[in-house]
């Protein structure tokens, strides 16, 4: 018995691996007895199951995306420092080449796809439903689907780390290298289910939003008065519908290659790995619009609040954004001018990369001419904008010297490269979904974020980011290349490489910062008692903070853009209160559990392919088909509130 | 798009207020709502095929001196499976069509008939596969049978679903009647029916009559 346990042991908790795995197993068995403790000891499970695990109210879903997304920012940071420290000096054995792979590979998929994409959709389902007047999303148990499907997904690829194996192939996991030949353990399968499930999500909650936005506006609120954030979203949501279904296809051929032994990728039997490739970037270059765009959302509003104008060339923004969600289609190629297609191919792709710049440098300059002699109040969502516009115009001009499609053949896969896509996503999308998670904060738990601990986390992560960047462009520019795992001293890339690690720790101090501001400002935080704490714009500050569970008491009537603040102008802001006599009955939807069960159904059938486990997969499958159904069958899903109940909750929050 | 925004206007938690004039499954707001949606959902479907079509015209020469399409694809087969399909639409359409007459006994009967249709279609095509197989003919033997089993084989799942689908929603009309509700969902599964067949014709071209003739 102890020898089959031994197996057990080695095969899937790789317990040969050493002390690094060992540390990491006791830690997520101590954290898990911990929050299993803690609940029981407390309590909550109940609480858990009937306020969070089965609810389908947008701010919640969106609150649950907040969380998981700031402790995939930590697990991808993590993955970050390991890196940054075993490049620290030449020649280091801090971590192997395998080891090293594999934190590459997680760093990357996670960053983009466990933290990016659910701190986008947080912010979609705190906002959007609030800033257009609407009672939730168009299809609320869809969205609770989305969110379970994300959180398996993200689920089943952090336990590879512990159980199988990390994938070790890279976040674009290019065949041949991925194909079963070269990789024949079971992390890149995690890879590719786990990617493949929380797609799915992602899909979803695109055409959710789509919808939501097209249809289920105020009166009143005309596309051309609808707030900039939610026609980032609105454009973000067309990238999404066009784009993941490319995903799906590139990851299910090569899952077919890997488990069924098809030959879409192979070199044998006339595979081609460029189409793998190809319909990865398709997906992957709209995909980083996807989540930038959200981000651009963001900026627009904290610089309209916080310079008190309105913000200057609306209309051209909102061009700006549809034509980058349609340039976004054709520049994939930009990806792998290398290949070989041959000039005409990269000229045309070079020349719709550098076309993008038009429309995000109109919107950077309506920036700017917003806060054109604005009264500009630096809290911190503003900090963070303004961090903003340097970093991405940097970053900007270097993609376009990447776009030269000669000039490529020089940069690509180098270090410059790396600089150059971290300067656009964190400048772009970390720096806005912080600027949104500041500013929207209050809106969601009633309390500011402390402006003390939050400007020490500014200057660490700001001041770190060059640090670690900018001697990143230079190492691109004398040989580095991308993913290696170490590098010998006579190469004189010593020097670089360690400020860049210190530029690391500094932007991981800043997030510890943020940690730290998150819990003292949970006690200490200044509490929102009026619902508009930065004397915003638009109709979310018109609520209550936090926001009843109906939104809206009754729908208001929008006739302006920056409808809230035209109210405050002219003096109106009673008008918008709810009156007793106009309270009807509200129409909602229930709770469910099933969008939790078909998560873990999901994540019962991927961990089956994972492990050629083909019973539990195709059980797993059933279980999903089954969940379906039964949806199908059901009736009785949705519910009324009664007008004494809001009339209740609304003269309690002292609104009527 | 003025009824909407009064239908907001009046309450709305999700929407509520009807309106008579329109087709019955566009009645209700919130029914309205879920087919824009699902049209959404035939977009991605759309890409999702169009990428496999795309796939499959890469490799369709890859064949790494196993069958060609030439000496694979059996010409009655697959005019059997089209024939079959593409009348599954039409009778799917007359379901739709009693279902905006009230007829649910017509809606029953339609509805039957196309999920027998559908059977008969995915028979055939798992036969023609069964076929292939044994002549050597498998997914594993080049990109070019990769590719081909994929592209028709996830028709071929989409349609099996399909059946299923369009069986629980036969159960809901037996059950319910025909209300906004079940109205909604016998449109959007014919809506699903008839894109199947909308690729079923790229599949007959592109795969078949091309694999046939060139």
């Amino acid at each position: 018995m102890p020898d089959a346990l031994r197996q057990f042991a080695d095969t899937y908790l790789m317990w040969q691996e050493g002390p690094m795995i060992w540390i990491s197993d006791v830690l997520i068995l101590l954290t898990s007895i911990g929050i299993v403790a803690t609940l029981t000891y407390f309590k909550k499970w109940k609480w858990l199951w009937r306020e969070w695990l089965t609810t389908v109210d947008h701010k919640k879903i969106g609150i649950m995306y907040l969380i998981a997304a700031l402790l995939m920012m930590f697990r991808g940071g993590a993955d970050g420092l390991l890196m940054r420290t075993q490049l620290a000096a030449p020649g280091m054995h801090f971590l192997d080449a395998e080891h090293y792979d594999q934190i590459f590979t997680t760093h990357g998929t996670i960053m983009i796809l466990f933290m990016a994409m659910p701190f986008i959709f947080a912010l979609f389902n705190i906002v959007v439903p609030l800033q257009i007047g609407a009672r939730d999303v168009a299809f609320p148990y869809l969205n609770a689907i989305s969110f379970w499907l994300f959180f398996f997904g993200a689920l089943l690829l952090n336990i590879s780390f512990v159980f199988g194996g990390s994938p070790d192939a890279g976040w674009t996991s290019y065949p041949p290298l991925s194909e079963l030949g070269f990789d024949n353990g079971p992390g890149e399968n995690f890879y590719l289910l786990a990617l493949q499930i929380s797609g799915i999500g992602s899909i979803a909650t695109g055409i959710n939003f789509l919808v939501t936005i097209l249809r289920m506006r105020a009166p009143g609120m005309t596309l051309m008065k609808m707030p900039l954030f939610t026609w980032s979203v609105l454009s973000a949501c067309i990238m999404i519908i066009f784009a993941f279904p490319a995903l799906t296809v590139a990851l299910a051929l090569l899952m077919l290659d890997r488990i069924v032994g098809t030959h879409f990728f192979t070199i044998l039997q006339g595979g081609n790995p460029m189409m793998f490739i190809n319909l990865f970037w398709i997906w992957g270059h709209p995909e980083v619009y996807i989540v930038v765009v959200p981000a651009f959302g963001v900026f627009s509003e904290v610089v309209a609040t916080f310079a008190r104008k309105r913000i200057f060339g609306y209309t051209s923004m909102v061009a700006a954004l549809l034509s980058i969600s349609v340039i976004s289609y054709f520049v994939w190629a930009h990806h792998f001018f290398t290949m070989g297609a041959g000039a005409d191919v990269n000229t045309f792709f070079a020349v719709a990369t550098m076309a993008v710049g038009i429309p995000t440098g109109v919107k950077v300059f309506n920036w700017l001419f917003t806060m054109y002699r604005g009264r500009i109040r630096m809290t911190l969502p503003m900090l963070w904008t303004i961090a903003f516009v340097p970093c991405f115009v940097i970053g900007g001009a270097t993609g376009v010297m990447l776009a030269v499609a000669p000039a490529d053949y020089q940069y690509h896969n180098s270090y410059f490269l790396i600089a150059h896509f971290h300067q656009v996503l964190i400048g772009g999308v970390v720096f806005g979904m912080l600027a949104g998670m500041y500013y929207w904060w209050p809106k969601m738990f009633g309390f500011k974020l402390d402006e003390r601990l939050g400007r020490w986390a500014f200057w660490f992560f700001n001041i770190g980011f060059y640090v670690c960047f900018m001697p990143q462009y230079a190492l691109g520019f004398m040989g580095m290349q991308r993913r290696m795992y170490t590098y010998p001293a006579d190469m004189g890339w010593g020097t670089l490489n360690f400020v860049s690690t210190i530029g690391a720790y500094l932007m991981g101090i800043g997030f510890i910062f943020i940690v730290a501001q998150v819990l003292y400002s949970i006690k200490y935080g200044e509490r929102d008692l009026t619902g508009d704490p930065w004397d915003g714009r638009t109709l979310e500050w018109s609520l209550p903070s936090p926001v009843p569970h109906y939104n809206f008491a009754v729908i208001p009537t929008v006739t302006s853009r920056d409808y809230w603040w035209t109210l405050k102008e002219e003096g109106r802001t009673d008008e918008i209160k709810p009156k007793p006599e106009d309270i009807q009955p509200i129409h909602m939807p229930k709770n469910s559990g099933r969008p939790f069960l078909m998560g873990v159904l999901f994540f019962v059938a991927g961990l089956g392919f994972v492990f050629n486990w083909h019973v539990l997969a195709v059980l797993g499958l059933l279980g999903v088909v089954v969940t379906m159904l039964r949806r199908s069958f059901e009736y009785d899903d949705e519910y009324y509130i009664q007008p004494e109940e809001i009339q209740h909750v609304e003269s309690a929050l002292g609104r009527l | 798009m003025a009824v909407v925004e009064k239908a907001l206007r009046d309450a709305h938690g999700h929407l509520s207020g009807a309106d008579p004039a329109k087709p019955l499954e566009y009645q209700d707001p919130n029914q309205s709502l879920r087919i824009l949606g699902f049209w959404l959902f035939l977009a991605t479907d759309m890409l999702l095929f169009g990428c496999l079509f795309a796939t499959y015209l890469v490799l369709r020469t890859h064949t790494d001196g196993g069958p060609t399409a030439h000496e694979l694809f059996d010409i009655p087969g697959f005019t059997a499976e089209t024939f079959i399909l593409l009348t599954s639409s039409f009778t799917g359409g007359l379901a739709t069509l009693a279902m905006r007459n009230r007829n649910r006994k017509q809606v029953l009967a339609w509805l039957t008939v196309t999920i027998l249709l559908g059977l008969a279609f995915v028979g055939l095509e798992a036969q023609e596969f069964y076929k292939d197989v044994l002549e050597g003919a498998t997914m594993q033997r080049s990109a070019f049978l990769s590719a081909f089993f994929t592209l028709v084989g996830t028709h071929g799942s989409h349609v099996s679903l399909g059946i299923v689908w369009m069986f629980s929603i036969l159960l809901q009309v037996a059950k319910r009647g025909l209300t906004q509700v079940t109205a909604r969902k016998v449109f959007i599964v014919n809506l699903y029916w008839h894109f199947l067949d909308v690729v079923w014709v790229f599949i007959f071209t592109v795969v078949y009559l091309f694999g046939v003739v060139m």
